[in-house]
C-alpha cells in the first residue's frame, strides 16, 4: 500500500494501482470515457487528466501509476481545464443528436459534458459525418456519435477473444468497424452495447422503443446456461423492453452473453399460450382455470387410481425454477409416482446413483480463472457457457493449459494447449488412454475392467495426463456432450479416475441452466428433495417414453425438440391418454398430443430461484405480469396439490417453496466424486455427432429459440440451416 | 571545418561502399569491441562526455538514454534505428542511407553491444525506396564481411540488424508507433510510462535512436568523446546536419559545428533566391516555433542558442522565407499537414488539429474573423500536453508562433479577404 493524497484527502491505494483505480475506491469521481475497469488502460479519451504536484504536464489518472507521497488534485484549475478542453473537442463532431438517441439519459458523453461541457458551442465548422455499418441482428449503429474510445475494439480483442471491431483509418478520418463488411458473430457480442459510452453501439432489438428514464429495473437471473448471470431487466408497461447485465464478480462480472440479453425477446412471440384450453372430442376449447385445473387433476386421478401412478410421468425444463421442480415431484409422489425428471437430453442414466447430490463444479466459477490446467471432456465451452469459457480463457492468458477430448475439433478463440479429438464413439477409448498414462506415472493399479477397454496410449494423451499431473490447481470438467453421451456413465467414472489420479478436481458444466435446482429439488426418479433417498426409483424421461404411459405432465418443455428422443417422445405422447402441457408456448404439434393445456409464466413473469453449477441459489422476483392468463407454474402446482389431496400445500408464495427445500439441503454433503464402475465395453457404441450437436447455442430452450433476433444471428442461421 | 562526422566520407568515389569506408578506417571501433577494448560502462562514458544529444528532435542526452537499458537482465533487448525521417524539412537521414550506411550499421552494432542487444532493426521511412535499398545491400555486404551475424569474428558476440520499410506514416516516426509498426500493427503512439527501455519492441527492453545519433558513435569512439565536445560547444557536443530548404540558391544538408551562426549557414546555402529579403525561418522541422528574420539572424545554430531565440534545434531542418511568403497560407498547409497526420488515437490531437486547420484555411480564403484568432490560441491550447505523443504539441506550436510573430498578416487576411504579399 502506498500513501497518496487525492484533493487534500489521505488515502492509502494498491501498489500499482493507477490513479484513477485509487480515486474510485475512494469515492473521488474523475470524469473518464475510455477507461473500463475490465480492459486494458488505452488513454486515449483524455478525459480523465488530472493535476500531479511537480508535474508540469495534466497526466491521464487511468494511465498513471500511484507513487508514494504522490498529491492528486482532480478539481484544481489546470484539471479542469484539461477536461474541459477534451469535452470541447469530444462535442465538436458529436451530432448532438440525443432527442433521438437511444442512449440519450443513460449516456456518458452527455452526464459528462453537463458538469464539464459549455452550455454554447464555439465550433462553426462542418461536423464529421460517419456511415453507420451492418454488425448484424443484435448491435445497431450511429458511427457519427463515436467518440473513437476503443472499448469496443479492446473487448472484442480482450475479451471475446476475436477483434470483429477495429479502428480503421487515421486523424479524423479515424472508423470503428469491420474493415471488410462483415456482422459481429461472437456470442459476448452484445456487451460492446454496454461498453459503448455514447450511443453508438445500441441494441437493434431495443431501438427506438423506450427512453431509458421510463424503464423499471428489476433484478433478474438468466435460465439459459449453468452459470446464472445476473440481469437487470428494464420494464415499461408491463412489458420487458431488454435485459442488461447485473454486476457480480463472482458469477458473470459485467458481462453476459447475447443469450441472456435477447432472450426476452421471445417473450411475446405469437406462439405464447395466453388462456387454458382442453380438448374435447378432438377440439380445443378455451375454458377459465377452474375448468382447466379441475379437468386436470380428475385425469390424473382418475388414471392415478385406474393404473397406478406408476403411469403418470412428468418432466420439467432446464430453465423451470427449482421451486417448480421441488412442486412438480411433491405433486407426482404425492399421487405415489416417482416418475419425474427433467433430463431430456439424456440417454444414459445408469450412473444416476454416483451422480453427486447435484452437477457442480466442485470448486467457485472464480476459481477457474486461476487453473494452471483443466481438461475438459465433450464441450465446445465458449459456445455451450460463454461466461465459463471467458473465465477459463483468462486462465489459459495466464498461461494455465486448456486441454480438451472433444468429438469433433472445435475452434477456440483462445490459446489451447490440446484437443484430442475422438469421434463420439472413441471418447472412452480417448479417456481410458488418458487414464491408463496416469496409472503408469502414478504406478497404480488399474481398477476394475479399466483394461477391459485395452487403453493404448498416445503421445496427446501421455501429454495430457502429464500436463495434468504435473499442474498446481488443475480440474478435469463434464462438459454437455457427455451429458447427451449414450456411456455418460463411463465418461464421468472415467473423467473423475483421471481427476483423481492427477490430483484434479472433478466438476460438471450441467447441461442446463438449472440442472442444479432440477436435482436439489428431487426432479429425478431416484431420488427425493434433497437428495432424499426412496425405496425404488421411478422412471426416466427415456424410460418413461419407452413405456408408454398413460398420462404425462410436461413443464415448460417442447419434448419433441428439447429432447434428444424427440421423435419417440411425439409417438408415446400421442398414444397416452392424457398430456397435460404446461407451456408458455403451443405449436400445432403441442396441440395434436397435448389434451390439457395450462399457460405458464416465463422467468420474467414469475418469481423464483436458480442454483448455479457452483451451488449459488440465486432468487428473483416477477418483473412483469404473465401474459394473458398465464400463470407461474409454482401456483398452478400449488392448486394441483390441493384438487389431488396432497397434503402441506398450502403455499403461500414461492419464497416458502424456497425456504422448505433450503431447510431440506442444508448440512447434506454435496461431494463431487463419481465413484468408479466398471465400464461396459459396448457401451457407447450408438452415439452419434447428431446427439452430441443437437442443442446448438441458440436452440437450447423454448423461449430462446423464439427470439428472433437471435435467430438472425450468424449462429441461429448455421442451426436453421443444419434443421 | 565541415562533414568531420556523419558525411565524412562525402567526398570520395561511391562513398557508400564497405571498401571505401574500411579504406576512411571504417569498422575499426566495431572490431575493437570485438576484441574486447571496450566496455559499455566506457561507451557510455564517452559519449557522456561528447554531450551528443539525440538528433531526432527532442535533444535527449544519448549517454544517458543508453545507461536506462537494463542490460544485464536476461532476455531479448532490442536497438532500433528511426530512420523515418518524417518531419517536413528534413532529409539529413536519407542522405546518411545513402551515402554512408556503414557507419550507421557501425554505430548500432556498438549501440547494440552497449545495451545488450543482439538484435537491432532500422525502421526507414516508406517513401526511402533508394536508401532502403542501399543500406539493405550494406547490410549483406557486412554480413558477408563478417561483420554481422552470430559470434562475429570468434569473438562470441552476436548482432545484426532487419530493415522495416514503413508504411508512410508521420507518427510512426514518433518511437512508440514505430515499435507498434515494427510488431505489424497501426502506427499508434503508446502512453507512458512505461516507457521503451522497460517495455519495447515485443514487450521487451529496447532503444531507439535515430540514424544521425548512431552514425555519430563511432567517430566519437574513434576520437574520443572530449574531441567530438570541442566540435561543437558545452552541452552542444559535435556538428549537426542541419538540412536547410525554402527560398535559398543552394538548398542541402550541411554538416557543421553546432554553434556555427545562422548567418553562415545560410551563406553556405548560397544565400537568398534572387536575393531577396529573409522574412522567416523554421529552424528545427516544421513542428518547431518560427521566428523572424532579426531573431534568426542572430542566433547560433545550436540547442541553446535556438531555444534562447524562442524555437528549437529539433531535427535540424532550416526552412527559409523570403518576404513573398504568405505566412497565412504557409500556416495553412502546416495545419492541414497535422490534420492529415493526426493518428486519431486521441481526442485532442484527432478533433484539434482539424479544426485548427479549418480555421486557418478559412482565415487565409478571407472567411475568418477576429474571434478566430482568439479560438486558433485557444484551441491550441487546449491541444498542447494534453495528448499521448508530442504530435499534439507540434500542431500547437507553430499555431502559436505564427499567430504571435504574424498576427498582422492574419488580421490582413481578416480584414482585407485577401493576402498582405501576394499583389
Amino acid at each position: 500500500m502506498v500513501n497518496i493524497e487525492i484533493n487534500g484527502i489521505p488515502i492509502k491505494a494498491e501498489d500499482g494501482a493507477m490513479v484513477i483505480e485509487a480515486a474510485d475506491a475512494a469515492g473521488v469521481t474523475i470524469p473518464r470515457f475510455c477507461y473500463h475497469k475490465k480492459l486494458s488502460i488505452a488513454a486515449n479519451c483524455r478525459m480523465c487528466l488530472v493535476e500531479v504536484e511537480k508535474v508540469g504536464k495534466p497526466l491521464p489518472a487511468c494511465a498513471t501509476p500511484v507513487t508514494d507521497g504522490m498529491k492528486v488534485f482532480t478539481r484544481s484549475p489546470k484539471a479542469i481545464s484539461a477536461q474541459k478542453g477534451v469535452m470541447e473537442f469530444l462535442l465538436i463532431n458529436h451530432p448532438l443528436d440525443c432527442p433521438i438517441c437511444d442512449q440519450g439519459g443513460e449516456c456518458d458523453l452527455q452526464e459528462i459534458a453537463v458538469g464539464f461541457g459549455s452550455g454554447v458551442s464555439t465550433y462553426t465548422e462542418g461536423k464529421r459525418v460517419v456511415p453507420d455499418k451492418d454488425l448484424g441482428p443484435l448491435i445497431s449503429t450511429d458511427m457519427t456519435r463515436c467518440i473513437h474510445c476503443t472499448r469496443c475494439v479492446r473487448f472484442g480483442q480482450e475479451v471475446a477473444g476475436i477483434m470483429e471491431l477495429g479502428a480503421t483509418g487515421r486523424g479524423e478520418h479515424m472508423r470503428i468497424g469491420t474493415y471488410v463488411a462483415k456482422t459481429v458473430d461472437s456470442e459476448l457480442s452484445g456487451n460492446v452495447i454496454d461498453l459503448c459510452p455514447v450511443g453508438a453501439l445500441t441494441s437493434k432489438p431495443f431501438r427506438f422503443t423506450a427512453r431509458p428514464w421510463e424503464l423499471t429495473k428489476f433484478n433478474s437471473v438468466s435460465p439459459h446456461d449453468c452459470v446464472g448471470s445476473n440481469l437487470h431487466l428494464d420494464v415499461l408497461n408491463n412489458k420487458v423492453m431488454r435485459a442488461l447485465p447485473r454486476e457480480n464478480e463472482a458469477v458473470n462480472e459485467t458481462w453476459i452473453a447475447d443469450r441472456d440479453r435477447y432472450s426476452y425477446l421471445g417473450l411475446d412471440h405469437e406462439e405464447r399460450l395466453t388462456s387454458p384450453m382442453i380438448k374435447q372430442d378432438g377440439q380445443w376449447h378455451e375454458v377459465d382455470w377452474d375448468t382447466a385445473l379441475t379437468h386436470a387433476a380428475t385425469k390424473l386421478r382418475d388414471i392415478g387410481q385406474k393404473d397406478g401412478g406408476g403411469q403418470i410421468g412428468a418432466v420439467g425444463s432446464y430453465t423451470s425454477t427449482t421451486e417448480e421442480h421441488y412442486l412438480l415431484q411433491r405433486v407426482m409422489r404425492g399421487m405415489a409416482s416417482d416418475n419425474v425428471d427433467h433430463r431430456l437430453r439424456q440417454q444414459d442414466f445408469r450412473g444416476q446413483d454416483s451422480t453427486a447430490l447435484y452437477p457442480n463444479l466442485g470448486q467457485s466459477i472464480v476459481d477457474l480463472e486461476n487453473l494452471d490446467a483443466a481438461l475438459l471432456i465433450g464441450s465446445n465451452i465458449q459456445k455451450d457457457q460463454p461466461l465459463i469459457g471467458n473465465r477459463l480463457r483468462k486462465a489459459a492468458i495466464k498461461g494455465g493449459k486448456l486441454m480438451f477430448v472433444n468429438p469433433k475439433d472445435y475452434s477456440f478463440r483462445m490459446p489451447v494447449a490440446n484437443q484430442l479429438v475422438a469421434e463420439p464413439t472413441n471418447m472412452i477409448a480417448a479417456l481410458a488412454g488418458i487414464a491408463k498414462a496416469l496409472l503408469d506415472i502414478t504406478g497404480e493399479k488399474p481398477p476394475e475392467g479399466l483394461t477391459d477397454l485395452a487403453p493404448t496410449v498416445s503421445d496427446a494423451q501421455q501429454a495430457i495426463a502429464k500436463q495434468l499431473h504435473e499442474s498446481g490447481k488443475a480440474s478435469v470438467l463434464i462438459g454437455n456432450q457427455v451429458a447427451y453421451h449414450p456411456a455418460q456413465t463411463e465418461l464421468c467414472s472415467l473423467a473423475a479416475l483421471i481427476a483423481r489420479l492427477s490430483g484434479a478436481c472433478f466438476g460438471s458444466l450441467a447441461e442446463g441452466g438449472n440442472s442444479a435446482g432440477a436435482w436439489l429439488a428431487g426432479a429425478v426418479p431416484h431420488r427425493g428433495a434433497a437428495g432424499e433417498t426412496i425405496t425404488s426409483a421411478g422412471m426416466d424421461w427415456k424410460a418413461q417414453l419407452d413405456a408408454k404411459l398413460k398420462a404425462y405432465v410436461l413443464m415448460g418443455v417442447e419434448p419433441e425438440r428439447d429432447s434428444l428422443s424427440g421423435a419417440d417422445s411425439i409417438s408415446s405422447l400421442q398414444a397416452a391418454d392424457t398430456v397435460i402441457a404446461m407451456t408458455a408456448y403451443v405449436t400445432d404439434c403441442m396441440r395434436d398430443y397435448a389434451d390439457v393445456l395450462l399457460p405458464i409464466a416465463l422467468f420474467p413473469e414469475t418469481s423464483g430461484t436458480y442454483v448455479n453449477i457452483e451451488g449459488r441459489w440465486q432468487s428473483f422476483t416477477g418483473c412483469v405480469k404473465p401474459m394473458g392468463d398465464a400463470r407461474p407454474a409454482w401456483k398452478i402446482l400449488r392448486v394441483m396439490g390441493n384438487l389431488l389431496n396432497i397434503d402441506g400445500f398450502d403455499y403461500m408464495s414461492s419464497e416458502e417453496v424456497r425456504d422448505e427445500l433450503k431447510a431440506a439441503c442444508e448440512g447434506k454433503p454435496v461431494s463431487n466424486d463419481f465413484p468408479w464402475t466398471r465400464p461396459d465395453v459396448s457401451a457407447g457404441k450408438g452415439a452419434t455427432m447428431s446427439d452430441l450437436e443437437a442443442f446448438p447455442i441458440y436452440a437450447v430452450d423454448p423461449m430462446v429459440r423464439r427470439s428472433t433476433a437471435l435467430q438472425q444471428t450468424a449462429d441461429g442461421v448455421a442451426t436453421a440451416k443444419a434443421n | 571545418m565541415a562533414n568531420d562526422v556523419c558525411f565524412r566520407t562525402l567526398d570520395q568515389d561511391k562513398p557508400w561502399t564497405l571498401d571505401t569506408y574500411l579504406s576512411a578506417g571504417g569498422y575499426d571501433e566495431w572490431k575493437k569491441v570485438l576484441k574486447g577494448e571496450f566496455t559499455p560502462e566506457q561507451i557510455i562514458a564517452e559519449l557522456k562526455t561528447s554531450a551528443l544529444r539525440g538528433r531526432g528532435g527532442a535533444g535527449f542526452p544519448t549517454g544517458l538514454k543508453w545507461s536506462f537499458m537494463p542490460r544485464n537482465v536476461p532476455g531479448q533487448k532490442y536497438i532500433v534505428c528511426n530512420s523515418d525521417e518524417g518531419e517536413p524539412g528534413t532529409c539529413k537521414d536519407r542522405d546518411i542511407l545513402r551515402f554512408n550506411p556503414h557507419q550507421l550499421i557501425e554505430g548500432m552494432a556498438i549501440a547494440g553491444f552497449t545495451i545488450g542487444a543482439t538484435q537491432g532493426y532500422n525502421y526507414i521511412r516508406g517513401e526511402f525506396w533508394e536508401p532502403y535499398k542501399r543500406f539493405q545491400a550494406a547490410i549483406e555486404d557486412a554480413r558477408a564481411a563478417g561483420l554481422l551475424g552470430k559470434n562475429i569474428m570468434g569473438s562470441g558476440i552476436d548482432f545484426d540488424i532487419e530493415v522495416h520499410l514503413g508504411g508512410g506514416a508521420y507518427v510512426c516516426g514518433e518511437e512508440t508507433a514505430l515499435i507498434e509498426s515494427i510488431e505489424g500493427k497501426k502506427g499508434q503512439p503508446r502512453f507512458k510510462p512505461p516507457f521503451p527501455a522497460s517495455y519495447g519492441l515485443y514487450g521487451r527492453p529496447t532503444t531507439i535512436n535515430n540514424t544521425e545519433t548512431l552514425s555519430s558513435v563511432p567517430m566519437i569512439l574513434k576520437n574520443g568523446g572530449q574531441w567530438f565536445l570541442e566540435l561543437g560547444k558545452p552541452n552542444n557536443g559535435g556538428t549537426k546536419i542541419f538540412s536547410v530548404s525554402g527560398h535559398v540558391n543552394k538548398p542541402g544538408n550541411f554538416e557543421i559545428p553546432m554553434g556555427t551562426p545562422f548567418s553562415e549557414l545560410l551563406e553556405m546555402a548560397g544565400g537568398m533566391l534572387e536575393g531577396r529579403k529573409l522574412k522567416a525561418v523554421i529552424p528545427g522541422g516544421s513542428s518547431t516555433p518560427v521566428l523572424t528574420a532579426d531573431v534568426a539572424m542572430g542566433m547560433n545554430m545550436d540547442y541553446d542558442s535556438i531555444s534562447k531565440a524562442g524555437s528549437m534545434l529539433g531535427a535540424g531542418s532550416v526552412i527559409i522565407m523570403d518576404e513573398t511568403t504568405c505566412m497565412v497560407k504557409t500556416l495553412a498547409r502546416l495545419s492541414h499537414f497535422y490534420y492529415e497526420e493526426s493518428c486519431g488515437q486521441c481526442t485532442p490531437c484527432r478533433e484539434g488539429t482539424g479544426w485548427l486547420s479549418r480555421m486557418v484555411h478559412r482565415i487565409e480564403h478571407g472567411q475568418g474573423n477576429q474571434e478566430d484568432l482568439d479560438k486558433l490560441l485557444d484551441v491550441a491550447g487546449k491541444i498542447e500536453g494534453h495528448t499521448i505523443c508530442a504530435l499534439g504539441d507540434a500542431a500547437a506550436l507553430p499555431v502559436k508562433s505564427f499567430l504571435k510573430n504574424f498576427s498582422d498578416e492574419f488580421r490582413y487576411h481578416i480584414d482585407h479577404k485577401k493576402c498582405m504579399v501576394a499583389n
